[in-house]
């Protein structure tokens, strides 16, 4: 174990998570005015059509992918009858499935923002950094799983990168675990860790703005000015209420209602 | 039952010249910003036209509005919750900035700094979008006083459910013009769409805002709005909308475009409604009983039982008081000549019009008739089905009778209170063929020809008791974290302008420059040296609160 798998393995990794989750507090409490996704569909809607949509569910199921291979730990899958083998098949084909709508889909919104003026023009610096390490991340990823799963005899990054995530959250982390692991793996590990810590200050954020609530609530929204009910009324301050009734007098008095 | 108020707007249509000053004016104050170039909360449309953004009225296209379903339920016309959630990342529905118009600008610098030459420098446009050269093809009102309507009218929405006849020979026939804000719905499509939750009605006054802090620019309010009236910031990346100038209305002061209005034709304030019968009156079946169904809406301010209802719901007595006083009540309850703004839209629109009396009034003159017969002119209107139908198509869901029955009203007004100015006698069967009565007819005369400012709006305050108003002396250690912390609530203690000592104060036009001025203003010392202690903020260490400190010496 040397000082630079230490690094590489344990540091950055913790750094990163650091500066996500702060960032993320800091951003969300300092700066809801600048917590949305920035939509271009008002300049350009043709090209955006096809790749928002490919890009986000081919994203959402790869983000699904990798829920299942590194934070459910093999045994479980096993006791419920995925063997390694139909685990590979499953990961090899949805995961072909889920790379080629997201390479598309982000192939389609990068051709966009470099091709289409009104775009381009606002895309920002922030923007740029993320797009490549975004693209970086998912360039590696399929890099590495086509030349290992695909062609290759197949790599299990269950035995050495799951684990060492799940050594990570459990605060033993163990960077002997990476060490061995293929160059193309470390290299998506590392980008995409890099995207973590990025994350808070680009539009990425808006990821955490999934408005799941939709379902659940009332469709139409009243809010009050001041936070109290009543039309052209405002709910008195401490020391400021007007003289009513005690509230049990007025139940026998038989006030209101 | 339960009482809300709403702040809403009526536009008499036949004094509307088309000067566009109330879209100036609005725009002026509201979207003279990076990002909302296109946006007009306020503009003022053609009729016949295609309207602002093009052929908006197209619902088949858009899916604005509600719809209803067989089951006999209401449903967004752009699809429930789950589907609304699936086409997230890509609206289907959006309009894009070429529906609307590509902002510019010109190249004024070029008028000042061309070298001398013998052909005059030009103000080429440049797009506010890339900054190149660009050809201007459309805007807001391109087809202004029917220009271009040889090629554009045929576009109209309503034109294209008229015949074929109506078609070849509305240019002939009539024109008129249509200012249109947000709607204030009482069933507002866009708060349905929002999947942030960031829209929102106000309980207080039915006004609909955009919480700008909770939008996550989504777009879907964007779309589900028939009206097109909510609009997208570009540059933010967040909806914003016309607020029916509520730092204004809540001052008792009529908005922008109402105040700034040439033509008087705007009138604001108060009508009362049951919240609770909202939902099942935007749900009956046909789109001709609508207009009825929103009728049936309204409270009477009048009645004991609303009042006391009312009171139960924490109204104040002059809240009641306006409501009675109110303009809007009266055109639409009392003398029903007010109608809404495509009813068939289910949202429960709340600025109404009264239909313009002028394209009957002009046709008769040009036949050399008298225009202000009351007779000719009811003859008119039941002969004249072009303007008669258009209107209805806009205002009452293609039902020519409520359009009828005020147009005649209109008309029975004009040729009453003809008698009246000339010295002759009251003809009192006019009223009554159209079931009013003099003395009615005269206090509508007031209402719409005189238009007195405070007849046009009658806007209560906003309750922002004297009490509060006192707090604004505040302790000055009543910060977060200062000493005196603990009377309002924390989270609400930031004003907009930063932290402020004492309540959360509203940004309103009056108190702006001294909200602004809160903080590092007001502790400037006035006398040099010195530092008013009551004004500290207790955040920072103005100048001069300290002596000097002694050079050499520690701390």
């Amino acid at each position: 174990m040397n000082p630079l798998d230490i690094l590489l393995w344990v540091a950055f990794p913790y750094a990163a998570a650091g500066v996500f989750i702060v960032g993320h507090l800091l951003r969300y409490r300092f700066d809801q005015f600048g917590w949305t996704s920035r939509s271009s569909q008002t300049y350009e809607n043709k090209w955006l059509r096809w790749g928002s949509p490919m890009f986000h569910y081919g994203i959402l199921m790869v983000f699904g992918g990798h829920i299942v291979g590194l934070f459910i730990p093999k045994p479980w899958l096993e006791f419920f009858g995925v063997t390694e083998h139909i685990y590979h098949l499953g990961a090899t084909w949805l995961g072909s499935v889920a790379a080629v709508l997201t390479i598309a889909g982000l192939a389609i919104l990068l051709i966009r923002r470099r091709l289409v003026a009104r775009v381009k023009l606002v895309t920002t610096v922030m923007d740029k950094v993320m797009y490549l390490f975004l693209a970086g991340t998912i360039a590696f990823g399929t890099t590495a799983t086509v030349l290992y799963q695909v062609l290759g005899a197949g790599y299990d990054y269950r035995g050495s990168i799951s684990p060492w995530i799940r050594s990570l959250y459990a605060f033993q982390p163990d960077p002997a675990l990476m060490s061995d692991v293929p160059f193309f793996f470390q290299l998506h590990v590392l980008s995409a860790t890099m995207l973590f810590l990025l994350w808070p200050f680009t539009r990425l954020v808006h990821v955490f703005s999934a408005p799941l609530g939709y379902f659940v609530r009332p469709y139409i929204v009243y809010r009050s000015r001041d936070g109290h009910r009543g039309a052209g009324s405002q709910k008195a301050r401490r020391g400021w209420e007007k003289s009513e009734l005690p509230k049990d007098t007025r139940e026998k008095v038989g006030g209101r209602r | 039952m339960r009482v809300m108020a709403q702040m809403s707007m009526i536009m008499n249509l036949d004094k509307c010249i088309g000067c566009h000053t109330c879209s100036v004016t609005c725009k002026q104050v509201w979207t003279n910003r990076t990002g909302v170039e296109y946006v007009w909360f306020n503009n003022v449309e053609t009729k016949p036209g295609v309207g602002y953004p093009r052929r908006y009225e197209d619902q088949d296209k858009w899916k604005g509005g509600w719809q209803r379903n067989k089951r006999g339920r209401l449903k967004l016309r752009s699809g429930g919750r789950i589907k609304r959630l699936a086409t997230i990342f890509n609206n289907p529905d959006l309009p894009v900035i070429d529906d609307y118009y590509e902002p510019w600008t010109y190249d004024y610098d070029m008028l000042t700094k061309a070298p001398l030459s013998t052909e005059s420098p030009v103000a080429r446009p440049k797009s506010l979008l890339t900054g190149q050269n660009m050809d201007i093809k459309w805007s807001g009102n391109w087809d202004d006083d029917l220009g271009g309507s040889q090629e554009t009218a045929a576009d109209d929405p309503i034109l294209a459910t008229m015949s074929e006849h109506v078609k070849m020979e509305f240019e002939n026939t009539f024109m008129f013009y249509l200012p249109r804000i947000c709607e204030h719905c009482l069933n507002p499509a866009c708060v349905a769409a929002c999947p942030s939750g960031a829209m929102y009605k106000r309980e207080e006054d039915g006004i609909v805002l955009v919480d700008e802090d909770g939008c996550r620019g989504w777009r879907m309010c964007v779309s589900a709005c028939p009206y097109k009236k909510v609009y997208f910031n570009h540059k933010t990346g967040k909806a914003e909308k016309c607020t029916l100038c509520y730092p204004l209305i809540e001052q008792g002061k009529p908005t922008i475009c109402s105040e700034t209005c040439v033509g008087r034709l705007r009138y604001l304030g108060l009508m009362l409604y049951d919240a609770d019968a909202v939902l099942a009156q935007a749900s009956v079946e046909n789109e001709h009983d609508l207009l009825d169904a929103q009728r049936a809406c309204f409270l009477d301010p009048f009645d004991p039982e609303v009042i006391a209802a009312a009171k139960a719901e924490g109204m104040e007595d002059d809240w009641i008081l306006a409501a009675q006083n109110s303009p809007i009540y009266k055109l639409i309850s009392e003398y029903k000549v007010a109608l809404p703004l495509h009813p068939e839209y289910r949202t429960m629109p709340m600025v109404w019009y009264i239909p313009p009396l002028s394209p009957v009034v002009d046709v008769i003159s040009t036949t050399n008739n008298d225009g202000e017969d009351a007779r000719t002119l009811f003859a008119a209107i039941d002969k004249l089905r072009i303007p008669v139908e258009y209107l209805a198509g806009l205002f009452s869901a293609g039902d020519v009778v409520p359009v009828e029955s005020s147009l005649r009203k209109l008309a029975a007004m004009r040729s009453y209170m003809r008698d009246i100015n000339l010295g002759r006698d009251r003809d009192e069967s006019i009223p009554e063929a159209v079931g009013m009565t003099g003395p009615e007819i005269e206090a509508m005369y007031r209402l719409l020809a005189i238009a007195k400012y405070e007849d046009r709006y009658v806007i209560p305050k906003a309750h922002v008791e004297t009490a509060r108003e006192l707090e604004e002396l505040a302790c000055s250690l009543d910060t977060d974290g200062g000493p005196g912390m603990g009377g309002p609530s924390v989270a609400t203690a930031a004003g907009p302008y930063g932290k402020t000592p004492g309540m959360p104060l509203n940004a309103t036009v009056d108190n702006y420059n001294e909200m602004v001025g809160k903080g590092s203003e007001r502790t400037k010392p006035t006398t040099p040296g010195r530092v008013n202690l009551l004004n500290w903020t207790g955040g920072g260490v103005p100048e001069g609160m300290f002596p000097p400190k002694a050079s050499g010496s520690p701390a």
